[in-house]
């Protein structure tokens, strides 16, 4: 089936339905690599008119990816909620992004839309909204998730700690998180990248992790985020794993770069549960995606890179993450070339994860081959603080010593609750008054460091 | 107390290279680390966007021949959006290149760090040739515009047992000059990462020095040459086990 629209005298035509995705896609970089860029500016405009007449239907019968070959494509097709979808069947794109612009459209609406649209159609409709619309929808969803504490609630606002070090010097690693909960971040997760992914090594971070959160007693989460098979053979082996992370992608072929599959992360999943550490709730796994993944795997069907980043979300639903967050400005300059890219992909990805049920986050970063700033990261930063993005990403003074990029600093996740009037989970909330550390905290009356410190471990 | 303080303060510092602040209520970052930060991220931006001294590198080889040849990327803007013309050969520059048969070729390519080519390339090259001196090795290939993968090609144009790349690597704040050597066996158009050795973090801010790098490359080629295989069939293990005299 092919696709045109006339505009200016000149018609425009658009082979396939993933040709009219990528063209109304807002220019960015990989999918220049890809070869999938609208070839104008005039022409990416010609596609979003054909995309906005589409009926929404045209995405349950031609498949961008297909069904035989992809089982993403088999997860979405084959659990459509078909019941669900009845109040939308007879919207276009058009019609369902005014449906989700308009005031009487609110957040149990919103829920409901959440199990009847599909990955591909709310990528589509993510085409035809400006950034202030995907700001305004995603306010108005609220996606709470819970182990050892709530997050997501309207009004709050979660972070994870990342001490990430070069060498995974345990006493660094301690020192670092000190630093993150002085400044009141770590609820969303404390979480490490390990430089080393040996399962002794990602054990060993397990177990500190663990006696340092219950040697404080903090109302959180601690994650190494190490290969989904390495989490299974840790829990297997008695290690204490609250939450298994993996990265995952859009295409079947994208997970298998990633080496894992939709039964591997049923196997985790389960693995997870099994445990039953969470003290409020059984969200116990936690997924990073981000646009690009495909592409850099060979792995994109053709499709652009902001509709198989949403079709990853899919991935993500089937699990019931407590946390999911892209890491939007990681990728690499070849698939968002600078600051303007990567704050429309940081809303994209924010405002579908959201629309499709999921507790997003974000890690608001940069590498320095990527065209951006601290002031594009200041920018993103409001920008998701107003969409009620649910977590960020915060390491100390912006800086990752491990994996050499640029992210939130700690004093970002206070700037963004002062200017947003936001506060952690409420159980962390008032674990950090409990230790003197609340925002509303006496200055004179700080805890000691020196305490702090040998309780951590790290002095005498 | 403050004294005590400020030693536990600087006692926890020495245990990350990170940028801990150990305030509680800190408020807005002092402009002192903001500056600091600021000149950081200059200093790689600097890195990635400045020329290589190519005339330096040569003139560090000494006698050494050299070949300058320049990848499909013409540009640096081309460079960072289009990974796979970094990793081919201009087709004009094929020509310049000799016939082997040689056991090694090494090629040093800009990266994503000029500083580091500049600072280090020409005296690792230098110190390579000297523990490759037994070895028939080819023309020094100084390669603009290179990713890791345009060895391969040059390896083969040379008709190279071997090819050695280095290449400059994606600065971060704190180190911005630090080469990545990678070691590819039978090389050609289109070799998958799997098959090729790295040895990483070369450079003078606490990375693998330059003799330190040598001994580490110079082990993994001796091993490659016995053994026949570069990439996960080779394990690196030159801190266990004797070089050998091949």
């Amino acid at each position: 089936m092919t696709y045109s629209h006339i505009a200016g005298g000149e018609t425009h035509r658009f082979d396939t339905l993933a040709h009219v995705l990528a063209a109304a896609s807002p220019l960015r970089s990989g999918d220049e690599l890809a070869g999938l860029a609208a070839p104008s500016e005039a022409n990416r405009v010609a596609a979003r008119y054909v995309l906005a007449d589409l009926p929404l239907t045209t995405f349950l019968e031609d498949l961008v990816v297909p069904h035989e070959h992809d089982e993403i494509t088999r997860l979405i097709i084959d659990s459509h909620d078909a019941v669900a979808f009845a109040a939308f069947r007879s919207m276009t794109v058009g019609d369902l992004r005014d449906w989700l612009l308009a005031d009487t459209t609110d957040g149990p609406a919103l829920e409901r839309a959440s199990r009847a649209l599909t990955a591909e159609m709310v990528a589509a409709v993510s085409k035809l909204m400006r950034n202030q619309d995907l700001i305004a929808v995603a306010a108005r969803i609220e996606v709470v998730t819970k182990f050892r504490n709530t997050i997501g609630r309207k009004g709050h606002l979660s972070t994870r700690l990342q001490p990430n070090h070069p060498s995974d010097d345990p006493r660094g690693i301690a020192a670092t998180i000190l630093d993150g909960l002085l400044q009141g971040t770590g609820d969303a997760v404390i979480g490490i990248n390990p430089a080393s992914d040996s399962v002794k090594n990602c054990t060993d971070l397990l177990k500190a992790l663990d006696t340092f959160r219950q040697e404080f007693d903090i109302p959180t989460q601690s994650c190494v985020l190490t290969h989904v098979t390495n989490s299974i053979q840790i829990i297997e082996a008695g290690g204490p794993v609250d939450l298994v992370f993996q990265s995952i992608a859009g295409t079947e072929a994208a997970n298998n770069g990633f080496g894992v599959n939709l039964a591997v992360l049923k196997e985790a999943h389960e693995a997870a549960l099994s445990l039953n550490r969470g003290t409020l709730g059984n969200n116990v796994m936690y997924f990073e995606t981000g646009q690009g993944a495909p592409l850099s795997a060979g792995a994109h069907h053709g499709v652009d890179q902001q509709t198989l980043e949403v079709r990853a979300y899919a991935v993500a639903k089937a699990f019931d993450p407590l946390l999911l967050n892209t890491v939007v400005g990681f990728i690499g300059p070849e698939y968002l070339f600078n600051g303007k890219q990567v704050i429309r992909a940081g809303l994209e990805d924010h405002f579908c994860a959201k629309l499709m049920g999921l507790p997003m986050g974000c890690d608001i970063c940069y590498t320095n081959h990527v065209d951006a700033d601290q002031d594009d990261m200041d920018t993103l930063m409001c920008l998701l603080g107003a969409a009620g993005v649910n977590f960020v990403i915060c390491v100390p003074g912006s800086d990752d010593v491990m994996l050499s990029y640029q992210s939130l600093a700690f004093e970002d996740a206070r700037w963004m609750h002062g200017n947003f009037n936001t506060r952690p989970a409420p159980e962390f909330d008032a674990w950090l008054t409990r230790m003197g550390l609340g925002r509303d905290a006496d200055r004179r009356a700080l805890p000691d460091l020196g305490d702090f410190a040998k309780r951590a471990g790290l002095v005498a | 107390m403050t004294e005590m303080k400020s030693s536990l303060t600087s006692n926890l510092r020495h245990l990350t290279p990170a940028r801990l602040r150990l305030e509680a209520g800190g408020g807005a970052a002092k402009l002192s680390s903001v500056l600091d930060f600021q000149a950081c991220h200059a200093n790689a931006r600097d890195a990635i966007r400045t020329p290589v001294d190519w005339r330096g590198v040569t003139e560090a080889l000494g006698d050494a021949a050299a070949i300058q040849v320049h990848s499909r990327a013409e540009t640096r803007d081309i460079y960072i959006r289009r990974p796979d013309l970094g990793r081919r050969l201009r087709d004009e520059d094929a020509a310049l290149l000799p016939e082997g048969p040689f056991d090694i070729a090494i090629v040093v390519a800009d990266g994503l760090s000029a500083h580091a080519i500049n600072d280090t390339g020409g005296a690792l090259v230098a110190s390579l040739l000297q523990a490759f001196a037994d070895l028939s090795v080819a023309p020094v290939v100084l390669a603009e515009q290179g990713r890791v993968g345009l060895g391969d090609e040059i390896g083969a144009h040379l008709g190279a047992a071997l090819v050695l790349i280095l290449v400059g690597e994606r600065p971060g704040l704190s180190v911005t000059n630090s080469i990545g050597a990678y070691l590819t066996r039978n090389p050609r158009v289109g070799t998958p990462d799997s098959a090729r050795n790295c040895v990483s973090n070369i450079h003078g801010k606490g990375g693998l020095s330059i003799a330190d790098a040598t001994h580490k490359i110079n082990w993994l080629v001796r091993h490659a040459r016995k053994l026949g295989v570069t990439g996960v069939g080779l394990k690196d293990l030159s801190d266990t086990v004797p070089l050998l005299g091949d």
